[in-house]
């Protein structure tokens, strides 16, 4: 027996008093403290970059969401469409009729560059719409119809804002055009351009102080194309004072500088030669008349952003400005991003290829994976005899869980590919490839589920005269279920994004068409978001982001699902 | 291959006489060994028809370890290693030719933490009548499922909740469940292994109240830490120590007069 006393005195008790004591206790909050400090700190930089990343996905992508269409009455003319079949009019020509419906709602347009441009605002996929609606019904031939006719890519993005900022002032004086169409100039009574001229001769101003540091700087370097180089600045310096000196100088506007137009009589003229008064310009919208107009009837117009800084010129922001000003622009949502396939027209691109390939090639990774690795789990867990064998085969099944996944591409490609001869870029493939990859993912978690279960339940049933098999698949296996489908459904979640194995075998090719079986050329997601955030139009960065929301969509999804599963199949016992 | 019948040796409960003090399992020379752990040393011991016999000793003496010998349990561990003879109804029972299945029909199993299938009460017991095809339609399956619950003592109280969670129930009924399931299969031999260390006193009694009963139809092997239990229940006593059967006899032998000094100081809690 312990004597109890003996603790009791001076001895092993004493650590638990006075002032190191406390100070110990101390020292311990502050541990703890500082940790906690540690965790959340941890916790909210995490957050930030997420809600970063994640707000600036959805700002970049939310746009691709929504399409821009400008909706005219086009008149069907009654010939063109033979005799009227479905293939008749699905193979009609369909370019002259928009482009007569586009004249027709911006009417005076004459000229051939005009008319280019106007046409060039319509996707070439504007007529489907309308095509779709003749074939359906036959009978809108020979009348006119209301249609939405989808806007070019550019367009598009000009109304969502990619374009420029428009500023607009009411005139002074009264301003008399010389005409009203092709080349006019407009007088002014009042001074109503000298603000203008003002700023652009202070650019000038500062374009003559740039080039003479510039000028100065190429001399004392001495380099040996120096003395022609300091030549030609010194030239443009003199010649850009010339323009400085001349007080009544008209100058010259180029697309370097904000646009300058006048909105008179019901047309937009936009100007190329600025002076006090007056200022000549091309008209860009045809004038109703020549009339003079009055103070407050006619305004001027800034479009700030230099053209040579946008992909819309100023004759497209006119033409788009007059639509809007026309009500005939209209932002849908965007059916054709999830109805079409790839396309090299931004706006008539979509993920529908992209998805239905995703789709194709998970379910021949599920078909393969599950069966192959539940049972491959099974087996080793609950039957193989632990022997050197049994131990070698562990170890690899960890170890190609961190094979990196070109190399399951690489492999795809030399045994799939090259030896077995399948369709290159296929699903089927791809699945296969992908099989290989999340294997040993499914193995090693329904492994674990299978450890996860108590030995109990098995004994329980052993005990009842149930054979090995019986209490496995009676018991064991039912009860792992939901750690196996979790871990399947992480390891799809896993081939959901995978794109480094799929580029081997050839599933990185432009595909328009959407994939109708497991041995057509298709794509995947995450393949076209690479794809995509690769391409030079503006309007593909937006897809892009787009198609990375809809990724993280299935991937939330997924694993959404995940725990719901075990939430709902877990059992307590 | 040819497996022995053993169906004919299973006699109907109702049909089966009561013979006093007729061996039913006879065990002789049994040695087991896990690696090279000698766990159970040379032990010998009859356990007699519809009687129950208690193992007592203190914790990895070796009583469960030969427990699990007599339903061959120990087969599910890859390390363990079983030689000597155990018959039952004078069938060595680690005959190479005997089915293990078969063997654990006869042997029924009530281990030391209640472990019912998380299933419905129902399922439970039917699970061993269904995998022994011992039903022929649905009714007489639910006529076996009563009638074990009935046996197990169990029947009043799960009666309107059939379908509930097997785990949903306290953990006396929990084990009177798995006792009911061990009945469910039509077994000659109850092994108990520690059927009560995890109960309360109230549980237990109503455990040993149903060990009572269902002796008169069973042959029960109990394994027990407490020795007033075995002393309550048991009409025989095996007392086990590092693996050696030290002595065996009938319980009030055992208790009120050991011959080793070892079960001795056992009982008089010297250790252990």
């Amino acid at each position: 027996m312990t004597d109890i006393a003996a603790l009791t005195g001076d001895g092993p008790i004493r650590h638990r008093q006075g002032d190191a004591a406390a100070a110990r206790v101390r020292r311990r909050y502050r541990a703890e403290a500082r940790f906690k400090a540690y965790g959340i700190a941890a916790l909210v930089v995490t957050t930030v970059f997420l809600v970063v990343l994640l707000a600036d996905i959805l700002v970049k992508g939310m746009p691709a969401f929504t399409q821009h269409s400008v909706t005219l009455s086009v008149p069907v003319p009654a010939e063109g469409f033979g005799d009227r079949s479905v293939s008749a009019i699905r193979g009609a020509d369909y370019f002259p009729i928009t482009r007569d419906a586009l004249k027709a709602a911006i009417p005076g347009i004459e000229s051939r560059s005009g008319e280019r441009t106007l046409t060039r605002l319509l996707s070439t996929g504007a007529p489907d719409v309308l095509r779709d609606r003749l074939v359906a019904n036959p009978s809108l031939i020979g009348t006119t119809v209301q249609v939405p006719l989808l806007l070019s890519d550019d367009a598009d993005l000009y109304f969502k804002g990619v374009g420029t900022r428009i500023d607009s002032r009411a005139a002074r004086g009264t301003a008399t055009p010389s005409g009203t169409t092709g080349e006019i100039t407009i007088e002014s009574t009042a001074g109503d351009f000298g603000a203008d001229l003002a700023t652009v001769r202070k650019a000038i101003a500062q374009q003559v102080l740039r080039l003479t540091a510039e000028a100065d700087r190429a001399q004392s370097s001495g380099a040996t194309d120096a003395v022609a180089r300091v030549a030609a600045l010194r030239e443009e310096i003199a010649t850009l004072r010339t323009r400085l000196d001349d007080p009544k100088s008209q100058e010259e506007l180029d697309s370097k500088a904000p646009s300058l137009l006048v909105a008179i009589n019901d047309g937009l003229v936009k100007i190329t030669k600025l002076s006090d008064t007056a200022v000549s310009g091309d008209v860009l919208l045809p004038l109703s008349s020549a009339d003079p107009a009055g103070a407050g009837a006619w305004r001027v117009v800034t479009y700030l952003t230099p053209e040579s800084n946008r992909k819309v010129t100023d004759q497209d922001v006119a033409f788009l400005e007059r639509f809007k000003d026309l009500g005939a622009v209209h932002r849908d949502f965007n059916w054709l991003f999830f109805s079409s396939g790839d396309s090299r027209e931004p706006e008539l691109a979509g993920i529908r290829g992209a998805l239905v390939g995703t789709a194709l090639t998970l379910l021949v990774t599920l078909a393969l994976c599950v069966p192959i690795g539940v049972l491959a789990a099974v087996y080793l867990e609950e039957f193989a005899s632990k022997n050197n064998l049994t131990a070698l085969i562990e170890v690899n099944i960890n170890n190609l869980a961190a094979v990196p996944s070109i190399v399951f591409g690489l492999l795809g490609l030399a045994v799939f590919l090259n030896f077995f001869a399948l369709p290159r870029s296929a699903p089927l493939v791809g699945g296969l490839v992908l099989a290989l990859l999340v294997l040993p993912t499914i193995i090693i978690a329904a492994r674990a589920a299978l450890k996860a279960v108590p030995p109990s339940i098995k004994e329980a049933a052993l005990g009842v005269g149930a054979s090995h098999q019986q209490a496995v698949f009676h018991h064991v296996l039912p009860l792992a279920m939901p750690g196996i489908m979790t871990g399947t459904i992480i390891g799809m979640a896993h081939a959901l994004g995978e794109t480094a194995p799929l580029l081997m075998i050839g599933m990185i090719a432009f595909i328009v068409d959407v994939p109708a079986g497991l041995t057509d050329a298709a794509t995947v997601l995450p393949v076209q978001i690479y794809l995509w955030s690769d391409l030079p139009e503006v309007a593909f960065q937006a897809k892009t982001a787009a198609t990375i929301i809809v990724l993280l969509l299935f991937l939330f999804v997924m694993n959404g699902m995940a725990i719901w599963l075990r939430k709902k199949f877990e059992r307590r016992w | 291959m040819d497996m022995p019948v053993l169906s004919t040796m299973r006699s109907d409960l109702a049909t089966r006489l009561k013979p006093e003090a007729e061996a039913k399992i006879v065990a002789r020379d049994v040695n087991v060994f896990y690696g090279d752990k000698h766990a159970l040393k040379s032990v010998s011991v009859d356990v007699p028809d519809r009687s129950v016999m208690a193992f007592i000793g203190p914790s990895g003496c070796g009583k469960s370890t030969f427990l699990r010998c007599i339903n061959r349990m120990n087969d599910t561990i890859p390390i363990c290693r079983v030689t000597g003879k155990i018959e039952i109804d004078k069938q060595d029972i680690y005959d190479p030719s005997l089915d293990v299945v078969q063997l654990r029909a006869r042997v029924g199993m009530v281990f030391q933490k209640p472990n019912p299938f998380p299933k419905s009460i129902f399922e439970n017991v039917a699970y061993g009548p269904r995998i022994h095809g011992l039903a022929s339609s649905k009714g007489e399956l639910e006529q076996i499922v009563m009638s074990s619950l009935e046996k197990a003592g169990l029947d009043k109280e799960v009666r309107d909740r059939l379908h509930d969670s097997g785990t949903s129930l306290s953990g006396g009924q929990q084990q009177r469940l798995c006792i009911a399931r061990a009945i469910a299969v039509n077994p000659e031999i109850i092994l108990m292994d520690e059927p009560c260390s995890a109960l309360d006193p109230i549980a237990t009694a109503r455990i040993e109240e149903l060990m009572e009963e269902l002796k008169e139809n069973f042959t029960i092997v109990i394994v027990t830490h407490s020795m007033q239990q075995a002393a309550r229940v048991s009409q025989r006593t095996a007392f086990f120590h590092l693996g050696i059967l030290v002595e065996e006899g009938s319980t009030d032998q055992v208790f009120t007069n050991p011959k080793d000094k070892r079960t001795q100081d056992y009982i008089t809690g010297r250790f252990g």
